[in-house]
């Protein structure tokens, strides 16, 4: 297990390193240069002088590879620099953004597994039923319609039945807990109807499989209660993909909320790096990039884990 | 000309065991009537995407208004006729911006996919064939590229290249790239130790040879899987990057484009404009994945996966 566990960690350190790579090649490979937009942001003429003097105390002259170790000391103690757009320091930008996103990822993946599979385990065991045919076709659109579309149509939902309006003050958590569950809670349906309707048919799929398995007719035959062959011996061996799907769709997740907070204007860190993308907010959008790309991996590499802990003969193989 | 007769053979192979084994029947049939009946759903996806495609393709004659100019006199004007889907703030026909906005739509699902696939094909093949440190290398490049959540790099990209059809392909098909590439990874890794390339090997064929006329037309099965299945997210994607204002620009049309106005004050006043093209991309999705799953299901019944 010890040699499974380090070697997962040496992987996701190697992504980790790539990715801070790659998000510092993207923001320098690609045309549109810093320092034009720095200095031309007031509008007029800049001299080339004046651009060279910017491109020196940006350290844009210097190698690529001296720019990259300066730049990755400083994001390896959270340094990310100040915003352009609102003045702050980055991480202080996020900080008070990141717990609204956090919330919404959660609450989607809860209503998703909630919601999901037992919604799974039932289409499966009454197969063919109008449950599962209606499910089927929950699914088949909840696979098809873009997250923001549905964002929108709750809205207008919403709207129609309770006039509502979208909230002036988005409560943190902390200081109102239940105001601010029913405040993202619409935010999290639509981003998470899209992983309900996937659990659910993975779900649905992995328990037809198994309950077809010999052991689970022998639990059958030797007596034991309905209700526990279908959830300790059938749910249990169904879980093991469900599990590595719910980890990878958390990267989908934070792809959704990008354009769901801002349906919604909900202060998150989607809302804030979309306008920072925008605005060419270059150290914004650069390091909340790289925080959501960090947390994709540190997703990915504990399902890894979980996975080598649900299934001793992963991390067999592997190691 | 090659990989097409490949790609035939494949499919005739597995069409045409699938089917007699299911119903015994079908010799006499037409392959395309064959295909209906072993796949249903993936003909109506396909009838539903072609009509779209010919709709894209006759616009201006099928368009009842044009999609830019607006009736000054009809602005929010609720569906009926003329206007069958009602117009938007600007008195423009929702319906002909919906049939415009097609053709928007369509191209960049197609290019994008296309393009994403085939990069992505070439880094797989070349990693799985090379190995050793080509593949540690490219491999890095593609995980540290699927950390990426893909609106995010898709975003990033198009702001920073500018709104144009050709950019908007461009940076959508970056975060296909590694999902491609990890596919046909695996797929090369497999044939590259088959007996029929050991022995092309043994007969002295060079890399290139072997690439092109062995491993590639293998592979071609798995990429259109992908590729079809690439489709209607590319089509979501591009719908949400004109949403945030990354993408089409005003006053072309597009189905993201239209649905950017704000829903909250749309609900009460012209909740029309906001629910059709929403459906329009609902629709063309769910033909694209139709059609991607019964592509899957025909052509490789092994990748099947009911998710």
């Amino acid at each position: 297990m010890l040699a499974y566990l380090t070697q997962r960690l040496a992987v996701g350190a190697v992504s980790l390193f790539g990715v801070a790579v790659a998000v510092f090649l993207i923001m320098r490979v690609i045309p549109g240069d810093a320092a034009v937009m720095l200095s031309g942001a007031g509008g007029g003429v800049v001299s080339e002088q004046e651009l060279q003097d910017v491109r020196h105390k940006l350290g844009l002259d210097r190698p690529l590879p001296v720019q990259f170790a300066d730049w990755a000391a400083k994001v390896a103690v959270l340094q990310l620099g100040t915003s352009l757009r609102t003045g702050n320091r980055v991480i202080d930008d996020a900080a008070r953004r990141f717990p609204y996103t956090l919330q919404i990822v959660v609450m989607a993946m809860v209503l998703a597994v909630v919601g999901g599979i037992p919604l799974g385990v039932l289409s499966a065991y009454r197969a063919g039923s109008w449950l599962d045919q209606g499910l089927r076709l929950v699914s088949i659109g909840g696979l098809a319609a873009p997250s923001f579309w549905i964002g929108l149509i709750i809205i207008l939902g919403l709207i129609w039945l309770f006039e509502w309006s979208a909230p002036l003050v988005w409560e943190p958590f902390w200081v109102s807990p239940l105001q601010s569950l029913s405040q993202l809670v619409w935010p999290a349906l639509a981003v998470g109807f899209r992983q309900l309707a996937l659990i659910a048919r993975m779900t649905r799929s992995m328990m037809l499989e198994v309950l077809g398995e010999d052991y689970v007719r022998t639990a059958r035959a030797k007596g034991v209660a309905e209700a526990s062959v279908v959830l300790r011996h059938g749910l249990q061996n169904a879980l093991l993909p469900v599990v590595t799907v719910i980890g990878f769709e958390f990267s989908a997740l934070f792809g959704g909320l990008i354009v769901t907070e801002s349906v919604f204007s909900v202060p998150g860190l989607g809302q804030y790096v979309v306008d920072s993308i925008l605005n060419r907010d270059y150290p914004a959008a650069q390091g909340i990039v790289l925080i959501l790309a960090s947390f994709v991996v540190v997703s990915n590499v504990t399902v890894d884990m979980m996975y080598g802990w649900l299934d001793p003969r992963v991390r067999v193989q592997d190691a | 000309m090659r990989s097409h007769a490949g790609l035939t053979s494949v499919y005739t192979d597995t069409v045409g065991a699938d089917v007699e084994t299911v119903d015994g029947r079908g010799g006499s049939q037409s392959r395309l009537g064959r295909m209906t009946r072993a796949q249903p759903l993936g003909a109506v996806g396909a009838v539903i995407l072609l009509t779209m495609v010919v709709i894209a393709v006759a616009a201006p004659v099928v368009a009842p208004f044009d999609p830019t100019l607006g009736d000054p006199a009809a602005l929010y004007a609720p569906p009926g006729p003329p206007y069958w889907l009602g117009t938007d703030a600007f008195g423009r026909d929702i319906a002909s911006r919906l049939i415009y906005g097609a053709r928007v739509s369509l191209l960049i699902g197609l290019g994008t996919s296309l393009l994403g696939v085939a990069v992505g094909a070439a880094l797989g093949t070349v990693a799985a064939y090379r190995g050793q440190w080509t593949d540690s290398i490219i491999q890095r490049a593609m995980d540290a590229l699927l950390a990426f959540p893909m609106l995010l790099l898709a975003l990033a990209m198009a702001t920073m290249l500018g709104p144009s059809i050709e950019n908007v392909i461009v940076s959508l098909a970056v975060p296909i790239v590694p999902r491609a590439a990890r596919v046909v990874r695996s797929s090369v890794l497999v044939l590259r130790s088959t007996p029929f390339v050991e022995a092309s090997r043994a007969i002295g064929c060079g890399d290139m040879r072997i690439i092109v006329r062995h491993i590639v037309p293998n592979t071609l099965a798995p990429l259109l899987v992908i590729a079809t299945a690439y489709l209607g997210l590319a089509i979501v994607q591009e719908a949400a990057l004109d949403y945030l204002g990354a993408g089409i620009q005003e006053p072309q049309a597009s189905w993201g484009l239209m649905l950017s106005g704000s829903a909250t004050s749309l609900a009460l006043t012209a909740p029309w404009i906001v629910i059709f093209p929403g459906l329009a991309i609902c629709l063309a999705v769910l033909a694209a994945n139709l059609v991607g799953d019964a592509i899957r299901d025909l052509l490789d019944p092994r990748l099947r996966r009911d998710y």
